[in-house]
């Protein structure tokens, strides 16, 4: 036992192991960024570096297999290797305490980046000049909205995510009369009329699929392209089926149908996320260079007026200027329709100053460290007079 | 004589660089200098024109020269001035280069038919414009990453006949051959009328200066909208005007014409005027061709020192360099206050200041070893970097204007010199192995003090180059929080610093592991060239990503290339240290 102990501590403190960790780490980016062209930089993430084992697809089967060790994994074990070296095998001296800030260092760097892969949310907001948005959008993800319409004066809202969907179980929800089955989900998906669609994943009974058919496309992870979801969801009440929707995200409006004297309405869209205040976008602009189509500038300015009324200001976010504010950062992101309509970034991450702190820590370390390198090379250097070295002799001691 | 070589090398070299910076004199009659000094807004920068009469040149045929069939030499401005006024002349210049055979069969045409074998004139592409049209429509609707070479050179070709055309749409419509005489009277003013609508959708050289605090504007704009000859800028009649002169050879009325509206336009706008002067005086210089050549002289005497006459042959290379590198220092300075910006803004500037940053450093080692070695590795990638730049520029305007995301000097100055210096510097440890290699098993010139000083000095700059490389991928980190909201997501480029900064301490943790000593360090530090250059030009052949601003296809070739030249170098090294000369014992 004792020598399996030693064993273990003496792998996970070697340098040979921190030296296989880097070198797998840079083929694990090298593939992935190879593999970008492919699946995208989302894709690539989620099978890459969020990932403990990276998996492929035997081809012309389903089977997968791993193949190689994920960016969790390497980054784990390089934590671990960092941790258990300067716990079992370096001393502490002045003469490394460049080492010790700049492990230090990577140490927050590796956990910030994986509370980011944990944490990390990327929204956006779409938002017309004049108009006011209490919420941001997921790029990626979708929800089913269920949405309790009848008093005027407020929403009542019931967000289902995906992966619910994806289950197929009935969905039960306190604020809801009725269960929601989902029959089919179709992560990309084209409307075509019913007529042109002799197999429908589904039969719709109410509202818009019964006019037109969701049919399943091939996923895309191009940069200028998006999926379009689709999803077939049965409802019923206590006393039976009530009918079957097609929900989809190509739809903009949502179907409306009364239930138990209410009014609601149904839709795919994507997932939201409520904020505790409003963003009125009160102007955008776009400026090319004079005589060319390279952008200059863009920059909306916006009012923000959170609901305890604490706050009611202008803000002007424009490139490399983002707004900070409530756990999220809005940056200038797009804009469409003729400049009518800026795309701001929303982002949330509880983690976002550790890569500061981090890099901060290993710059500092590195240049102790290599000022240290330096100052002994100079100081050799005067120690050896010119003459004192050999004119030409073989080289005895190599490697 | 030994003392004195080095010196008067020197000398020599000084008197050549001092020549090239020396205006040149005019050949003819016409002021074909003052008039290339002339601003133009075009791009969305004021530039001269002969700024726009050389992109162009390097855009439609690679190179700025240009030769007549009959071998006659027509400088770039001379060109310009025919493609604005005497467009029968242009038509029949040999500009456009067309290596792609399959292209060349769409007008019928062979490599025989072409100057040099592939540059044809306007004359003879025009009776296939149509086919090129419809084959580029074609070729559009493959994505840019996947096309074919010919789908390719269908493209590039049918966007230089375009701007060609359109240049020829810039002072008057190419049909009005008195297009002066066309301004001067009422009627034939009115006829011109399609031909004013035909320049204001083509033209796209504003030459023409606000008149008040506005912006400026292309004389076709200016004619559209005006209904009579009263309501035009009279600039627009000067440029007609000199397109007499030009077209009729009245030289004094040309020059008159042209100094008389620099004068002007001196009074308006003094700084202008000096900027667009400097650079079309930085264009004839070429600081950058110059210093290409001495590096080459450099490298050459430096490499001959380790074999023969190291003490005359050493130093001379070290003052060579020393003049190269402050000859490409000047020329950085002078673009860096045309643009108003740091050194690095794009591929291009990157080529230029990696080389300058490895010649800098090498220059420091070379003044702290003193054995030829420095040099010629800094003197090298001085060369070779400047090579590259060159055909970077290939691709159009090297002071493009940067676009809003990267319109920060802050993170320009910060992240992307930082980030370069880390690439310079690797590079660096790169090819001081290579030359620990070289001269270790072909030559018997790698002694035990100069193969000491190489492992130092490579461990040093693989010390210097993770610190920077590792600094200057932060600070993009940083920037990128600050303007999409991530710090690190995985972008190409930004995987390429990455692999640079985890190769580059790879390195040292193998070093200070002792899994590696002086041999395995040189290994290494070349496997890290290949690293290096993957980063710099691989991933933007990959065509994805929020960095991919400088595609190069032509560069996908040269990439493997040295990829297979660093592995043959690292089969070299992996030679039995017998078999290395330097390194074999001595036969008795």
């Amino acid at each position: 036992m004792n020598r399996f102990l030693r064993t273990t501590v003496g792998f996970l403190t070697s340098l040979r192991l921190t030296v296989a960790l880097l070198i797998l780490s840079i083929l694990l980016v090298f593939a992935a960024t190879l593999d970008q062209v492919h699946l995208g930089v989302w894709g690539v993430q989620a099978k890459y570096f969020h990932s403990f084992v990276v998996m492929t697809k035997v081809p012309g089967t389903a089977v997968q297999l791993p193949v190689f060790p994920g960016g969790y994994l390497l980054g784990l074990l390089l934590l671990a290797n960092l941790i258990a070296a300067h716990t079992c095998r370096f001393r502490f001296t002045w003469r490394k305490s460049g080492i010790w800030l700049t492990h230090l260092g990577l140490i927050v760097l590796l956990a910030g980046e994986g509370l980011s892969g944990l944490l990390q949310h990327d929204n956006q907001m779409r938002i017309d000049v004049g108009q006011t948005r209490r919420y941001t959008e997921s790029v990626r993800e979708t929800e089913l909205a269920v949405v309790d319409v009848t008093d005027p004066s407020y929403d009542q809202v019931v967000a289902v995510p995906v992966s619910l969907l994806q289950a197929r179980g009935a969905i039960q929800h306190p604020k809801l009369p009725f269960t929601l089955k989902p029959v089919a989900y179709l992560a990309n998906s084209s409307l075509v009329p019913l007529a042109q669609a002799p197999n429908p994943p589904a039969a719709a009974t109410l509202g818009f699929g019964t006019l037109e058919a969701a049919l399943p496309a091939p996923l895309t992870y191009k940069e200028d392209e998006g999926n379009w979801p689709s999803a077939y969801v049965e409802l019923a009440g206590p006393e039976g089926a009530i009918g079957t929707f097609l929900v989809s995200t190509m739809l903009v409006e949502p179907q409306e149908f009364s239930y138990g004297n209410r009014t609601w309405r149904i839709s795919l869209r994507a997932a939201r996320d409520y904020l505790p205040f409003a963003i009125t976008l009160l102007k955008f602009t776009h400026q090319l260079y004079p005589g060319s189509d390279i952008p200059k500038d863009f920059a909306s300015t916006i009012r923000l007026k959170s609901d305890d009324g604490a706050d009611d200001r202008q803000v002007r976010i424009f490139m490399n200027n983002p707004l900070r504010y409530g756990g999220r950062a809005f940056y200038q992101a797009g804009y469409a329709n003729n400049d009518h309509t800026a795309v701001l970034q929303v982002v949330s991450n509880p983690g976002w100053r550790l890569p500061y702190l981090a890099c901060g820590l290993m710059a500092l370390g590195l240049a102790v460290q290599f000022g240290i390198h330096l100052a002994g090379f100079l100081r050799r250097r005067v120690s050896v007079p010119a003459g004192a070295r050999p004119v030409s002799a073989p080289v005895a001691a190599l490697p | 004589m030994k003392r004195f070589l080095p010196a008067a090398i020197l000398l020599f070299a000084v008197i050549w660089v001092a020549l090239s910076l020396l205006p040149a004199p005019e050949r003819g009659a016409f002021d074909l200098a003052a008039f290339g000094r002339l601003p133009v807004l075009a791009d969305g920068r004021m530039k001269p024109l002969d700024t726009i009469a050389r992109n162009a040149l390097l855009m439609l045929q690679g190179r700025q020269r240009l030769e007549t069939k009959e071998g006659r030499t027509v400088a770039p401005v001379q060109w310009l001035l025919d493609v604005f006024y005497r467009p029968a002349e242009a038509d029949a210049y040999p500009v456009f280069r067309i290596d792609n055979p399959d292209v060349l069969s769409l007008f019928n045409l062979t490599p025989a038919d072409g100057q040099g074998r592939v540059r044809f004139s306007f004359i003879q592409l025009q009776a296939g414009v149509g086919e090129l049209d419809r084959q580029a429509r074609l070729a559009a609707e493959t994505e840019s990453a996947l096309r074919s070479p010919f789908q390719r050179g269908v493209i590039d070709l049918q966007q230089h006949l375009a701007y060609y055309e359109r240049l020829g749409y810039s002072c008057q419509p190419p049909d009005r051959p008195d297009f002066a005489a066309d301004l001067a009277d009422a009627a034939r003013f009115r006829a011109c009328r399609p031909g004013f609508e035909a320049m204001n959708t083509f033209g796209l050289l504003r030459l023409i200066p606000p008149a008040a605090g506005g912006e400026w504007s292309t004389p076709g704009r200016i004619l559209a909208a005006a209904a009579a000859p009263a309501d035009v800028d009279t600039r627009v009649f000067l440029f007609a005007a000199i397109g007499h002169a030009w077209s009729d050879g009245q030289s004094e009325s040309f020059n008159a014409l042209v100094r008389n509206y620099r004068l002007e336009l001196a009074a308006g706008f003094p700084g202008l005027v000096r900027r667009c002067g400097l650079e079309a005086y930085f264009n004839r210089a070429d600081p950058f061709a110059t210093s290409e050549s001495l590096y080459l002289l450099a490298f050459l005497l430096a490499a001959i020192s380790w074999l023969r006459w190291p003490e005359t042959l050493g130093p001379a290379a070290y003052r060579l360099a020393g003049l190269a590198c402050a000859l490409a220092t000047a020329g950085i300075a002078a673009r860096m206050w045309l643009e108003g910006r740091p050194p690095v803004t794009n591929l291009y500037s990157s080529a230029l200041f990696i080389g300058w940053g490895s010649a800098v450093l090498c220059l420091v080692l070379e003044r702290l070893n003193r054995n030829g070695v420095a040099v010629s590795a800094g003197a090298f990638l001085g060369f070779a970097t400047l090579v590259i730049a060159h055909h970077l520029s290939l691709g159009g305007d090297t002071m493009e204007m940067m676009r809003a995301v990267l319109d920060s000097n802050f993170w320009l100055s910060t992240h992307v010199v930082t980030v370069t210096v880390g690439y310079a510097s690797t590079f660096l440890a790169g090819f001081l192995a290579i030359v620990y290699i070289l001269r270790g098993v072909l030559t018997k010139s790698l002694d035990k003090a100069t193969a000491d000083s190489l492992g130092r000095m490579v461990y040093g700059i693989v010390c210097f180059a993770t610190f920077f490389s590792f600094i200057g991928t932060v600070l993009g980190g940083i920037w990128a929080d600050q303007s999409w909201g991530r710090f690190w997501g995985w972008d190409p480029k930004e995987n390429g610093a990455l692999i640079i900064v985890l190769w580059n301490s790879t390195i040292l943790h193998c070093r200070w592991g002792g899994l590696i000593r002086q041999r395995g360090l040189m290994v290494l530090a070349v496997i890290g060239n290949i690293a290096t250059a993957w980063s710099w030009f691989g991933v933007n052949m990959l065509g994805i990503g929020l960095h991919s601003y400088g595609f190069t296809q032509a560069a996908f070739y040269g990439l493997v290339v040295f990829a297979a030249s660093q592995l043959l170098l690292i089969g070299l090294a992996g030679l039995p240290l017998a078999r290395w000369r330097s390194f074999r014992p001595a036969a008795a």
